[in-house]
């Protein structure tokens, strides 16, 4: 029996120079600390975190600058120590700005006190989301889901658990060197979760085209026969939320659903990390794994601390290529396109990606409905009917077609042979119908 | 630094080996045997048919797109599948303006009218046919015996001097002889090896997709079966389905027409109704009107049924469930 079933679509993106394997092989080095951190009070998906420090405070490392405001919202912390500039608006990946704590760093890493959890294996799902909200724990697989709302006890019983290692995404490798130096905390991390949920079965899903991972990760979990090890194929997106779900159990997570619904818990690798260190250290999420690849000299997988502005990830790679024509936040296919350096590391920022220009999109021309965003769709959506949709504004039609399910993974636009950008097309028509939504509600509840 | 870093929308990487300009480039790429089987079975004349069809189509777009001052998009190679196909759905004796005539009709009409590429509600080179037939009856009738291997034009013969496979009665045609295609008809039509192979290369690139042509003479197949019995046999002359099969527009249509990627169905399952309509209405039309032939009259059929198609085939997002019933929800 096979362990997996194929998800629905999918495609087989081709990389560049420097892509995953040169950097797959890079074991991960701690990035030299900058002189100045920005550190963002809006990391994850919610509402902003509201300051706790302002200018002149000095702070220690893993001091709590930021306090979650709101249920959907997430703890920032200090990552380093040193005094605080300013508290400012100031630019992040997306373009926009957003409040962030700027501190001069005093390079001497005095740590706020920590307080591992007495107990770990005492712990329940009240208590992890707990612990996940006062350690600013998000989901570190882009999505920057706060874990405070993930852990918190569910109303249908859980019983898999999926820790995703899959990274599906062309270019990073921050994921798969996690796995080969973190493993035995990875899987202690998951085990806390399987605890505290009750989880029967614990599957680890992990491409093939990591063999070396792979074959770690099912020697440790050899002795435990809930865990198993999952090697599944190599086709993006496999690691979506919903695709790995298929993958592994062949439930379909509803429309609209998560998959706690169907009573799986997704958990990307470098956030059972994270909360591994916040239960046996009392480490709050101040530093991730980023993986500086492309048209860069040096490609390189860093522990970066939160804030790091991405200039100096590119100093410590020597800098770009002079083919390089596009600077990714992340990876190529789910990223933003960047212009500055001075943009910090984020919780959810896996990877900068650089792009040469022979790897530039040619203009666009018109649909010949060739059906390929279809037969690529993991979502089974029709991506260039949504696109047509949304040109002539029509937003109703849009909504019909389910564009409120687009994943945004951007297979759609990547198979395009007459280069439309139907995954914008999605993303534009998801921002307005959430936004008419959000109108709609309000206008009922001032009835 | 900053300055020449390009910023725009997710996703940043591409399959720069899907481009329209080479999904184009395949199709004629896949056409090519054809039409050298097309100068081979009719002569020089044919030659000059096909180049009068492609060079006029080519010219008609560019010149539209320069009077209406629009991009100019030849490169993308679509003009040159419209003349093809144009050209081989003409006989060998037709005179040249007729090509051009045709391949003016084909993109300005049926194309540019609409909208242009990827805007036109039927396939232009088959519509276009359509109209020369309406409009030219004895020329486009005229069926000319194929002399392989000679230059000269074949001599035009009354077209009731030679039955074409379809005619209803004939038999004089070996079923080799109308797959090597040496049998009177239109000169892309006859030679089915060629087509076969060009549809063969098409699937292994993935530039159409096997419901379409499957189904379509899958349907053709069967409604023969029903209606002969025969899978072949010497003594039922036309009345079996591999003498029908191989016989008239069926092949390059169900391969090269009813596969144009604007005029067909999206979704899989509207490829496949896309397909059995096709095969049907073939049917319907050799057997039950006065036409001896029907593959493009139904192939024109179907495609202005396409966008009713689309709209009944749209298929629901991963994951859709059907919604409760609200009644049965508030009492459980």
């Amino acid at each position: 029996m096979s362990l997996y079933t194929r998800f629905p679509g999918g495609i087989h993106p081709h990389e560049g120079m420097n892509g995953k394997p040169v950097t797959a092989a890079l074991p991960i080095e701690e990035l030299r600390q900058p002189a100045r951190v920005t550190i963002p009070l809006l990391q994850h998906i919610g509402a902003p975190a509201k300051a706790l420090v302002k200018k002149g405070d000095s702070v220690k490392m893993g001091q709590k600058i930021g306090e979650a405001a709101g249920f959907v919202s997430a703890a920032v912390h200090s990552s380093v120590s040193g005094v605080v500039v300013d508290v400012q608006p100031c630019v992040l990946a997306n373009g926009l700005q957003a409040e962030c704590a700027i501190i001069d760093n005093d390079f001497k890493d005095e740590w706020v006190k920590r307080q591992p959890v007495k107990d770990p294996e005492k712990l329940d799902a009240k208590a992890l989301s707990e612990l996940a909200g006062e350690m600013g724990l998000v989901g570190l697989g882009g999505a920057t889901f706060p874990y405070s709302v993930k852990l918190m006890p569910p109303r249908t019983k859980l019983d898999t658990l999926i820790v995703n290692g899959a990274e599906c995404e062309p270019y990073l490798s921050a994921d798969h060197q996690l796995m080969l130096s973190k493993a035995k905390e990875i899987v202690e991390g998951a085990k806390r979760m399987q605890v505290a949920f009750g989880i029967e079965k614990v599957y680890v899903g992990i491409e093939k085209n990591k063999p070396d991972a792979i074959e770690l990760m099912t020697k440790l979990c050899e002795g435990d026969p809930s865990f198993i090890v999952a090697p599944v194929p190599v086709r993006y997106p496999q690691g979506g939320e919903k695709q790995l779900v298929y993958a592994l159990t062949k439930r379909r997570v509803k429309t609209g659903g998560l998959p706690i619904d169907k009573g799986v818990l997704v958990v990307n690798v470098g956030s059972c990390y994270a909360l591994y260190r916040a239960i046996y250290e009392g480490t709050p999420l101040i530093d991730r794994v980023v993986t500086v690849g492309g048209c860069v000299k040096r490609p390189a997988n860093y522990l970066v601390r939160i804030g790091t502005p991405v200039q100096w990830l590119l100093d410590a790679s020597e800098g770009l290529l002079p083919q390089a024509r596009m600077m990714i936040y992340g990876g190529p296919m789910m990223g933003l396109a960047i212009n500055r350096t001075d943009i910090p590391v984020t919780k959810g920022c896996s990877g900068i990606t650089v792009l040469e220009k022979k790897l530039m999109p040619k203009p666009e021309s018109s649909c010949i409905r060739c059906g390929r965003c279809i037969t690529v769709c993991p979502m089974l959506l029709c991506p260039s009917d949504i696109d047509k949709a949304m040109r002539k504004s029509d937003f109703e039609t849009a909504e019909k077609l389910g564009a409120m399910n687009c994943l945004e993974c951007g297979a759609c636009s990547w198979s395009c042979p007459a280069k439309r950008s139907l995954t914008q097309s999605c993303k534009t028509c998801k921002k307005v119908i959430t936004e008419k939504r959000r109108q709609q509600r309000q206008r009922e509840e001032a009835k | 630094m900053q300055k020449k870093l390009i910023v725009s929308a997710a996703p940043y990487l591409h399959n720069h080996a899907a481009t329209t300009q080479r999904i184009m480039l395949s199709v004629v790429i896949a056409l090519l045997p054809t039409a050298a089987a097309a100068v081979w079975f009719f002569g020089g004349n044919a030659l000059m048919l096909i180049v009068v069809a492609v060079v006029s189509a080519v010219a008609a777009e560019y010149i539209w797109q320069k009077l209406t001052h629009k991009p100019v998009t030849v490169s993308d190679m679509s003009a040159v599948v419209t003349g093809l196909l144009l050209a081989f759905n003409l006989p060998a004796n037709a005179p040249w303006w007729l090509a051009a005539v045709g391949s003016f009709l084909a993109i300005i009409l049926i194309k540019q009218l609409f909208g242009g590429l990827g805007q036109n509600f039927m396939n232009p080179a088959l519509a276009a046919r359509a109209i020369l037939m309406l409009s030219w009856t004895g020329l486009m009738a005229a069926n000319v015996l194929p002399h392989a291997g000679q230059w000269a034009a074949p001599v035009a013969l009354d077209a009731v001097s030679v039955a074409t496979p379809l005619t209803h009665g004939a038999t004089g045609f070996t079923l080799w002889q109308l797959f090597y295609g040496d049998v009177p008809g239109m000169i892309g039509e006859t030679c089915k090896i060629t087509l076969l192979l060009g549809g063969v290369f098409l699937l292994v690139f993935r530039v159409i997709d096997w419901r379409i042509p499957v189904s379509f003479i899958a349907t053709v197949a069967v409604a023969y079966f029903i209606k002969t019995g025969t899978l072949y046999s010497m003594e039922s002359g036309a009345q079996n389905v591999l003498y029908q099969l191989l016989s008239g527009g069926l092949i390059i249509g169900a391969v090269f027409m009813a596969t144009d990627y604007v005029t067909s169905p999206i979704t899989g399952i509207g490829k496949l109704i896309m397909g059995v309509g096709c095969g049907v209405l073939l049917f319907v039309i050799r057997e039950f009107s006065s036409y001896p032939e029907g593959c493009s009259f139904a192939i024109l059929f179907m495609n202005v049924l396409t966008p009713l198609i689309d709209r009944f085939t749209g298929s629901k997002p991963f994951g859709f469930e059907k919604q409760e019933n609200p009644a049965k929800e508030a009492k459980a």
